[in-house]
């Protein structure tokens, strides 16, 4: 062995399937001087990874999700590591077999061979199974079962081999230092090691490690619970380890997983148990191993009943090994990856299982060599997404005890969250509840969804207020949504924009660090605002925003709530140190009202007492992209004129003291103007995608570049900026896929039902189902989809390769729920279905 | 022959293979990670009387003084096929010592025998996996007026008498003893079975009666526990793959485990 080393370049903190991968991804990209370091000892060093039950079902609805399973499997089988048995889900309840339907689209969208079978079918592929207690299945041939200990060895060995690395069992981390701003050493039981870069993979104590270093990893370790129970004569005569198809038995949450003789049952039908990282036990104090915990029969006997009535030979079969295995759970149920926000180089590879744990191993390598990973966009598990809220222990147990259960689930994509409500209100919120605003959580935010005050609405636009015939399709969603969007563009609305993240950069240096962050031209006029794209730097989509210029050394980016973590790490995390920029987070003391619609000057121009010297709000006065100030109601307020919903409007600011006083003052004022109260159902959806707005996280990934979103302008602009080489390069070689908008031609599915997409990644396939792919293999999918009140069709945004992103046509079908549906290609690019030429908001 | 009647007596006990720590004021075991489990001694015991039972008919007993999560040492005994239980109670456990604990099972079982009918045989374990006293089954034999043989290897029942063997350097001694009597069972008698997914159900069903032993103090009384200082050990890596094939046979032979 070695002797410990006092210096390296980086530090892997965990030797389960993510440290060790790490490790080995880094090696790949060229990194040397790496030191691995484990408290436990080698290959099994006593963590989650130990004790996994290591099968992968690669179905999943969640895209990047998906994607990294897909490219993790594909790891393991090049290791050599992966064993192929098959996997069925099965269904005891007949929603389950719609959700199978869900799954097949899924599958389809990811190109996963699977197939809905018979009971029948089930039990011919599995016949110790009871078929009379369900009712089909959802089989998947290329469900594996991996071995990941194995995995992990290979990919040491082989940065090893490469001389990038040295690894340490039995070190036990005993503190991270930090310089106040940079990671700068791990302290172990074998000594100090002085490091320019740290990632905790960790696992379970992941938290722990990071909190030496001042940062937090909002995760708990949680229960899950497994038995081994055999021998099984069946089992043990096959004389294989996985001779039959995994079976997951959805409706239980539990699954049966063979293992040579033996069945390995597992269950997330438990109440959700916890373990604080600090309580974990010691190797030495565990007696299999720490994150082995000893079996609470009695959470587990409940699954019990329901596994042998599944397969009643498990009855009989001796319960050999049984635990309470420890696996991490987090606030949102994704991995928590990336640069922690609190110290820089400090990286978080945690709550990651087998499945995924080679491509997000890949990913984070990836990540912390070039700034932004390539594999795939990591949006969804950012660890800069959370808010501070949202990484406290409370909210974090609390989430997790309610998805936890969800863990097979159905869960629908506008499921709302029903614990940690009412975190963070507007100034409105009280005007909204009398409203009978419907909320809906924005990262902790309660934003109305819509209003049921808006009710009576319906039936002056009955043509777009039918309720959908199918309960699936119309959960977490009202009609009066396209009421209020009706209402909206012919009179007056009034949306609460607070959740935005407003980010106020200062000093000499801002304008370069806005420059250097943005696509678009930001060295624009004191008083002009802009929108813009930020790039990672292969040029795909890293922000999407708008940046206010307040003044010569002020910039204001305005970003989403569900970006907001993200975009302030970003700018953070390119701030020069040298004091010549200032960052401020304002979004908590401001809050924003949206204006929009035919009737918005008219109402504005009723609160609104010019200041001596200033114009009017007038198209010419106050011109489409400028921002100013403004007196409203006697409150000092910011506006900025720009429409995400396509109308002639605001959005104003004002201090959050001020706000329901502004709120009451636009109500008042417009009464006789028609003013509705307008939800983000209408905000982010209808009016959005009538005007082919896109959205960051769905349409604006890091896969996809401004000029295959129809977001390019005619020229790139002259001063650098991050993905500008990539971008430019890309632009060149032309677009090989384009966003397009596209209309549903006819909704009625094979049972006669009227069905309505909810945008959750359905495939948009040739008239023969076959998948659509573009040049760099990016599947055509619905990132997006709504009514569009306005144009009177059911509209999806999805990208197309040029090849079929023709206006007009009809030869594409969109799947929903394992059903073709026909669609015409409506736009190609961004031109907008609703008023193309943009004259309503430009005025 | 009536329908034979065995009772065995377990004892909750730390699971074994971890550290385990000890309180600050030293005088219990600190539980936190802990997982409890039966003396390896007294799973034998216990999987001894479900054999008998299973060859002969009749009932087994199993009957534990502790706290009122020694539940849990006799349910997984009825998992295994045991039919009735019995907890006498121990409060938290603290300072019982053999003497004090052997009075209270003693009564406890002498109550339930005048209830029931005696037991032909009453198995312990030959000692506990935490204290290790040896004392408790000799010392219930005695105060039941029993005959008592500890060690045991074999037990076979006969109409009149239960015969017990146990090896000595040389081979078996065997004994045979009347009923009712008193043995302690030794671990490698036989194979415990595990229990099965429907006999952990089926144990959810085995009504535990509760019963309150006569409490007398005994003769001892804890100073304090203390952990031992672990053994350093160490491991030596012969090498990887084939080539590592040299080291070993070279390891074996220092051994003298070659031929």
């Amino acid at each position: 062995m070695s002797e410990f080393p006092t210096k390296a370049k980086c530090v892997v903190i965990g030797a389960g399937i993510v440290g060790n991968c790490l490790v080995g991804h880094l090696a790949r990209l060229g990194w040397t001087d790496i030191v691995q370091i484990d408290k436990g000892p080698l290959p099994n060093p006593g963590g989650s990874t130990g004790h996994a039950s290591n099968f992968i079902f690669p179905t999943d609805h969640n895209k990047e999700m998906a994607f990294l399973t897909l490219d993790s499997q594909q790891q393991y089988i090049d290791m050599g590591v992966n064993n192929t048995c098959g996997g069925i889900e099965v269904a005891r309840e007949p929603q389950r077999l719609e959700e199978f339907n869900r799954r097949m689209t899924s599958a389809k969208a990811w190109g996963i061979d699977a197939k809905l079978i018979t009971t029948a079918e089930v039990k011919e592929l599995v016949p110790f199974i009871n078929e009379d207690i369900i009712l089909g299945g959802f089989y998947t041939p290329s469900v594996s079962a991996v071995d990941s200990l194995r995995a992990g060895t290979l990919m040491r060995e082989e940065a090893i081999a490469k001389g990038a690395l040295q690894v340490f069992a039995n070190t036990e981390v005993l503190d991270v230092e930090t310089d106040g701003v940079y990671v700068t050493a791990v302290v172990t039981t074998k000594g100090r090691i002085e490091c320019e870069y740290v990632a905790i993979a960790c696992g379970v104590w992941s938290p722990r490690i990071a909190a030496m270093a001042g940062a937090n990893i909002p995760l708990i370790p949680a229960v899950h619970q497994m038995a081994d129970v055999g021998p099984i004569q069946v089992l043990v005569e096959s004389n294989k380890e996985l001779a039959y198809p995994i079976v997951r038995d959805m409706d239980t949450f539990c699954y049966e997983r063979q293992s040579a003789g033996s069945m390995e049952v597992g269950s997330y039908a438990h109440r959700p148990i916890f373990h604080h990282p600090n309580d974990i036990p010691s190797n030495e104090e565990s007696a299999l191993s720490p994150t082995e915990l000893p079996l609470t029969m009695d959470d587990f006997d409940p699954q019990m009943e329901q596994a042998i009535e599944l397969m009643d030979m498990l009855g009989d079969a001796e319960i050999k090994y049984a635990i309470n295995g420890l696996l991490s759970l987090t606030p949102d149920a994704m991995p928590v990856l990336g640069e922690c926000v609190e110290v820089r180089n400090l990286w978080s590879a945690a709550a990651v299982w087998i499945k995924e744990g080679p491509g997000i191993a890949q990913l984070v390598a990836e990540w912390m060599t070039f700034g932004y990973p390539k594999l795939c966009d990591p949006h969804s598990s950012d660890i800069s997404r959370f808010y501070p809220h949202e990484k406290t222990e409370m909210h974090v147990e609390a989430r997790c005890a309610e998805h936890f259960q969800k863990t097979y689930g159905i869960v629908h994509p506008r499921e709302q969250w029903a614990s940690q409500r009412d975190m963070r209100r507007s100034p409105f919120y009280g005007r909204e509840e009398a409203l009978g605003a419907v909320f809906f959580d924005a990262r902790g935010w309660e934003r109305p969804q819509w209003y049921e005050s808006n009710a009576p609405l319906m039936a002056k636009f009955p043509d777009v207020c039918e309720p959908r015939e199918h309960e699936w399709d119309g959960r977490w969603w009202s009609p009066i949504i396209n009421a209020e969007h009706m209402q909206m563009r012919e009179t007056v609305g009034m949306v609460d924009l607070t959740a935005f993240n407003q980010l106020d950069i200062t000093g000499p240096g801002a304008l370069d660090l806005m420059q250097k962050l943005s696509v678009n031209q930001v060295d624009v006029a004191v008083g002009r605002g802009v929108y813009t794209p930020w790039l990672t730097p292969h040029g795909g989509f890293r922000g999407d925003l708008t940046i206010q210029r307040l003044g010569e050394q002020h910039f204001r980016v305005v970003t989403g709530a569900f970006d907001g973590g993200r975009d302030e790490h970003w700018i953070k995390r390119h701030m020069p140190l040298d004091g010549s920029v200032t960052f401020e987070n304002k979004s908590t003391s401001l809050c924003t009202i949206g204006v929009w619609g035919p009737n918005a000057k008219a109402l504005v121009e009723k609160i609104h007492t010019p200041q001596r010297g200033e114009a009017g709000l007038d198209n010419e006065s106050f011109p489409y992209g400028s921002v100013l100030d403004r007196l409203l109601a006697g409150i000092p307020c910011t506006m900025f004129r720009i429409s995400y919903v396509g109308e002639f409007g605001w959005e104003i600011t004002t201090k959050m003291e001020h706000g329901l006083k502004l709120w009451d003052a636009l109500s008042a004022a417009g009464q006789d103007l028609g003013v509705v109260p307008v939800g983000i159902g209408v905000y982010a959806v209808t009016g959005r995608i009538e005007k082919g707005y896109r959205l960051m996280g769905a349409e604006l990934e890091s896969e996809y570049m401004p000029h295959e979103a129809g977001l390019d302008r005619p020229k790139v602009k002259a001063v650098d900026f991050i993905g500008k080489e990539a971008y430019v390069a890309a632009r060149a070689a032309g677009a090989s896929t384009v966003m397009c908008t596209l209309t549903i031609d006819d909704h009625t599915s094979a049972s006669g039902i009227e069905r309505y997409p909810v945008g959750g990644n359905e495939p948009i396939v040739t008239a023969d189902g076959s998948r659509i792919l573009d040049a760099h293999g990016r599947v055509s999918r619905v990132t997006t989809a709504g009514m569009g009140p306005s144009v009177g069709k059911f509209v999806l945004l999805a990208y197309l390769p040029p090849e079929h992103a023709v206006e007009g046509n009809q030869n594409l079908r969109v799947m929903y729920m394992n059903e073709l549906y026909p669609v015409t290609v409506a736009r190609v690019g961004s031109t907008p279905l609703f008023d193309p030429t943009d004259a309503r908001m430009k005025g | 022959m009536s329908a034979l009647r065995i009772a065995v007596c377990v004892k909750r006990v730390p699971a074994p293979g971890s550290r385990i720590n000890v309180t600050p004021d030293g005088q219990s075991v600190d539980a936190t990670n802990l997982g409890f489990t039966t003396s390896p001694h007294e799973e034998c015991a216990v999987e001894a009387a479900v054999q008998l039972v299973e060859l002969h008919g009749g009932s087994a007993t199993v009957v534990t003084l502790g706290p009122v999560e020694a539940e849990e040492q006799l349910r997984y005994a009825a998992s295994v096929g045991v039919e009735r239980a019995l907890l006498v109670s121990a409060g938290d456990g603290l300072n019982w010592d053999p003497q004090r604990t052997a009075t209270a099972l003693a009564s406890a079982i002498a109550s339930v025998e005048a209830r029931d009918g005696v037991f032909d045989v009453i198995l312990f374990g030959n000692e506990s996996a935490d204290s290790g006293g040896f004392q408790v089954g000799i010392r219930v034999a005695r105060a039941l007026g029993r005959p008592v043989v500890n060690g045991a290897k074999g037990i076979e029942v006969g109409d009149d008498v239960i015969t017990m063997r146990r090896p000595i350097d040389a081979g078996f001694e065997v004994y045979e003893l009347p009923r009712p009597c008193v043995i302690g069972v030794k671990e490698g008698i036989n194979l415990p079975r595990y229990p099965t997914m429907k006999g952990r159900l089926a144990s959810k069903k085995v009504a535990v009666e509760v019963i309150e032993g006569l409490d007398q103090p005994g003769g001892q009384a804890r100073v304090r526990l203390h952990r031992p200082e672990e053994k350093a050990s160490s491991t030596i890596i012969l090498g990887n793959g084939p080539e590592a094939a040299s080291a070993v046979v070279d390891l074996f032979a220092e051994l003298g485990v070659l031929t």
